[in-house]
């Protein structure tokens, strides 16, 4: 993985710096013109959002049943990510809604689940900084739950009345509009996978550092 | 106030409220001619691009301050584990 670590981060690099430039060609939305772009940025995120809440619940469902210390690096990394990738969601969607929907923020099922959500791993961090000891595997089953709301949060716009558009949008995007949106994701995945890597190996630092500490001690 | 008076008072004040609804209550003129957009007072006109470039500008300080902040803490972590390593060497030595 250390080998792949800088040809992903270069990669991540030039897909993120050229996003700007691939979404300033796409073609303006009839309705919504200019404002509309922010969905590149905005849609890629929230995506990322819900990945990484899943795949927080996954290793730290695997943490929880092996006690094996690598996935809690991961769990940690990923909830340090969905709160990331979830910031920009959060603030990106109002800044669009406010042209498009005339308000910042309305209380639908969409974005009350989203901002729920979001909310769950900002406890899941806050947990780990000041739970003390133990906090590992409370945060872990706190995670399990962020995952089980990824879901609900995907289908609401489906199930539910919202403002928000559905999710039968993006499969049915003109060419023009999905070259960009997919560049963009590119760009916020591989940079996830990067960022990930990066804070899993300093969470496994970190264990070193104790573990060096004890051994000085005895 | 005898009942009489009362009841004109009360009298009074219905048909004042109604008075008001019929007058403030009723909605206003159809609209009779379509207004270009760019004839519209600027008080009620939302610009895009600012609200684009605010929404670009979060998401690149937030991954720039992210990245930063891996980053420095990556640092701090590797410079712990040299200074621990050359504890640990000298107790052993």
């Amino acid at each position: 993985m250390r080998k792949l670590f800088n040809p992903f981060l270069a990669l991540a690099a030039v897909i993120f710096v050229t996003a700007p430039v691939v979404i300033a060609r796409a073609p303006f939305e009839s309705t919504m013109g200019l404002v509309q772009k922010i969905f590149y940025y905005h849609m890629p995120a929230a995506m990322m959002m819900l990945l990484s809440a899943i795949f927080c619940g996954l290793v730290s469902a695997a943490f929880l049943a092996t006690k094996r210390q690598v996935f809690d690096n991961f769990a940690v990394a990923a909830a340090e990510l969905t709160v990331l990738y979830g910031a920009i969601a959060m603030v990106t969607g109002p800044l669009w809604a406010r042209k498009a929907w005339g308000v910042w923020w309305v209380w639908d099922a969409r974005l009350t689940m989203s901002l729920l959500m979001w909310m769950i791993f900002v406890s899941y961090l806050l947990l780990r900084r000041y739970g003390g000891p133990g906090s590992e595997k409370l945060s872990a089953g706190l995670a399990v739950f962020g995952m089980a709301n990824a879901p609900f949060v995907y289908i609401s716009v489906n199930v539910w009345r919202t403002l928000h558009p559905k999710t039968s949008v993006v499969p049915k995007l003109p060419v023009d509009f999905a070259i960009p949106l997919w560049w963009a994701f590119a760009g916020f995945l591989l940079l996830y996978i990067v960022l990930l890597t990066a804070r899993a190996r300093l969470e496994a630092q970190r264990a070193l550092v104790d573990h060096l500490y004890l051994e000085f001690d005895e | 106030m005898s009942t009489k008076q009362m009841r004109w008072w009360l009298m009074f004040l219905v048909g004042l409220a109604g008075m008001n609804a019929l007058v403030f209550g009723q909605p206003g003129p159809g609209q009779s001619e379509f207004i270009p957009v760019d004839q519209v007072p600027v008080t009620e006109q939302l610009p895009a691009a600012p609200l684009l470039i605010a929404a670009y500008v979060f998401v690149w300080a937030a991954m720039l301050f992210y990245v930063w902040s891996l980053w420095r803490r990556l640092g701090k972590v590797e410079r712990d584990i040299s200074e621990v390593s050359q504890l640990v060497a000298k107790r052993r030595a």
